[in-house]
């Protein structure tokens, strides 16, 4: 397996609260990666660590062998491409624009024609072009989530991180998203990881699970052999029956198991 | 995806089929539509710059406005009568040469703050800058601590309080975890402080003071002559282009810092860097002209309005659609009630408000902000 990314040791805190607590892990290229834990088990913050908008305290990241803490900004930009989970929407902004943005590491003073050509690519491949000139806030959220997609396809990385790209949709764009996600990927040959909540989804659509809990990964390797009832009662305290079908698991919840007292709740995301 | 996508993109459909897709026409048309509306407002401000200086007590025509204007470029290129040459360079242009500037720079610092501060309420006005600078004035009008001599006491005093404002404001901006929010509410604090201070010393000043400090709060061009037109100038030429540098950034930075830096730019230098200048030069044309305050905040507006939010565009538009406002509101302000000059910043507020307010009710449908 050739390796994309690799972790090594890592560690952060916010202030003094520990939130990656020795964190180690190898991606191969090629692989949807979705990253899975329950709320504050640190996979945004895992997510954000592996595109220094977090700089963690210890450990190093390798992408490509490279270590990320020795690239500036922009080389880093056109290694590691990243999709928030909602943007900012203060000013607007046609479609064309947003999805321009992405070729910010490679454009001078104004864009070169390549760059146009690339977005108008890039729109065609998600089937968007018809909306270049539409507002980007008027875009429903799998449309906007998906201009994201194609914002992130345009930095032309080998490596594209997701935080959550599915937590605010229905049903129907969930799947839009992820299948136009693993379609690309695979196309593409690109490797993905995406911090992501829906178990079934993850499971789904993902090459490899990794599960983390309170800052380190519980369990790791393809979804058939992470996602069962073990791993679902240690890291997310439920009871749950696991089905499979077509090689896939999918989860059916059960119950929950009570906290054990003095553990309290668990934080907020991050 | 490397050399999968972009690397591949010079091959699309484009070069396929020899012609542009019919949404791909449709962008091309748009960027040119942007940039003939910014050449349109360069045209705007020479033709209301040729009419504007024909108004006055002596009687000139616009084709002599424009001939005085060019014999300055190439000396000796058309008869002028001395005292008409003297009217319209000495006592006219210097005037409207200082609306084209301050407007300019105002409507271009506007734009840059709302962007690096995510937010369509900050301008100078909002950021406490002004307020500041109006502080130093009453300063200087009450307690004669003035930090020039002669005819620039209150500029110098103006100046160094507004910087001392945008300081305060850049400190916070690079405090860690420093959100916008937190910079506009603490300009606005700043603002109110300042506001209290000012109010306070007019009502121990005496009426010259009292006057000095109204006259100067309400914002006017009079007072500007070549040497401080000159000084505005050089200092426009320095600041626009270290501003109009960073359109691109600017960008990004309006879809959040996280999104801004996984794309290649470092948020926190940008917004910095942008605060540094963009304060110092509204802090050197608030210390010349005054309070004026309508400009930076709608002129930025006006121009997403037209033209969105791309800063490629929308700098020299918000800058362009900035001295056209304070060019035809100071030439109403001058003769409208002559020889009763009605301040600046009054006349802009009225005429310009319910203009502004028709455009945000008229594109209410749209989303210009969120």
């Amino acid at each position: 397996m050739i390796i994309k990314l690799a972790v090594n040791d890592l560690h952060f805190s916010y202030d003094s609260v520990e939130i990656l607590k020795g964190l180690s892990l190898n991606v191969g290229n090629g692989k949807v990666v979705s990253v899975l834990g329950p709320n504050g088990s640190g996979k945004s913050t895992l997510i954000k660590c592996i595109d220094n908008i977090l700089v963690p305290q210890e450990g190093k990241i390798l992408i490509d062998r490279k270590d990320i803490s020795k690239m500036g900004r922009m080389e880093l930009a056109r290694n590691i491409a990243y999709v928030p989970q909602s943007t900012i929407r203060t000013f607007p902004n046609s479609v064309f624009d947003v999805v321009l943005m992405g070729r910010r590491p490679y454009l001078g003073w104004r864009e070169d024609p390549a760059d146009q050509d690339a977005v108008w690519e890039v729109l065609r491949l998600l089937g968007m072009e018809d909306l270049a000139m539409n507002t980007f806030t008027e875009l429903s959220g799998g449309q906007q989530q998906k201009v994201l997609i194609a914002r992130a396809l345009v930095q032309d990385t080998g490596l594209i991180l997701l935080d959550e790209p599915t937590s605010n949709l229905d049903m129907w764009h969930q799947i839009d998203v992820m299948e136009v996600l693993r379609k690309l990927v695979k196309k593409l040959g690109m490797t993905a990881v995406i911090a992501i909540h829906d178990l079934n989804i993850a499971s789904r659509y993902s090459d490899v699970i990794v599960m983390m809990k309170d800052g380190k990964i519980v369990a790791a390797g393809e979804p058939e052999l992470v996602i069962n009832s073990d791993n679902l009662e240690r890291v997310y305290n439920i009871q749950a029956t696991v089905r499979v079908s077509d090689g896939i698991p999918y989860i059916i919840p059960v119950a929950r198991i009570p906290l054990k007292q003095g553990r309290g709740g668990r934080p907020g995301s991050r | 995806m490397r050399g999968s996508v972009a690397r591949k993109a010079p091959s699309t459909k484009r070069t396929r089929t020899g012609k542009l897709s019919k949404i791909e026409e449709e962008h091309s048309l748009s960027v040119l539509k942007k940039f003939l509306f910014i050449v349109l407002l360069g045209v705007i401000l020479v033709i209301a710059s040729g009419i504007i200086i024909t108004i006055g007590p002596m009687p000139i025509t616009v084709p002599e406005v424009y001939s005085i204007l060019l014999n300055k470029i190439i000396p000796g290129l058309f008869e002028i009568e001395s005292s008409m040459n003297k009217a319209v360079w000495e006592i006219r242009f210097p005037r409207i040469a200082g609306d084209i500037i301050v407007g300019l720079g105002l409507g271009i610092c506007g734009c840059v703050m709302q962007a690096v501060l995510k937010n369509p309420l900050a301008s100078p006005f909002t950021l406490g800058i002004s307020a500041g600078a109006q502080f130093g004035v009453s300063v200087a009008a009450i307690f004669g601590v003035v930090i020039l001599g002669g005819p620039y006491f209150l500029v110098g005093n103006a100046f160094i309080f507004a910087l001392l404002c945008s300081a305060v404001i850049i400190a916070l901006s690079g405090l860690k975890g420093a959100t916008s929010e937190m910079l506009i509410l603490a300009g606005i604090a700043v603002n109110y402080l300042f506001q209290a201070m000012n109010q306070i010393f007019s009502f121990i000043a005496n009426e010259d003071q009292q006057l000095l400090m109204s006259m100067w709060g309400m914002g006017g061009l009079s007072d500007l002559n070549w040497n401080s037109i000159l000084f505005l100038g050089v200092i426009t030429m320095i600041c626009v282009p270290l501003l109009y540098m960073k359109a691109w950034d600017l960008n990004l930075m309006t879809v959040g810092d996280e999104s801004a830096k996984s794309m290649g730019v470092d948020a926190g230098h940008t917004r910095i860097f942008i605060m540094v200048v963009s304060s110092f030069y509204v802090a050197v044309m608030v210390a010349f002209i005054g309070m004026i305050g309508f400009i930076g905040l709608v002129a930025p507006h006006m121009g997403r309005m037209i033209l969105g939010s791309d800063h490629r565009f929308l700098i020299p538009a918000a800058g362009g659609l900035g001295a056209v406002i304070l060019l035809v509101a100071d030439a109403v302000s001058v003769n409208l009630l002559s020889p009763i000059v009605i301040p600046t910043s009054v006349t802009m507020s009225i005429i310009g408000v319910p203009f502004f307010l028709y455009l945000i009710l008229r594109g209410r449908k749209k989303e210009y902000w969120t």
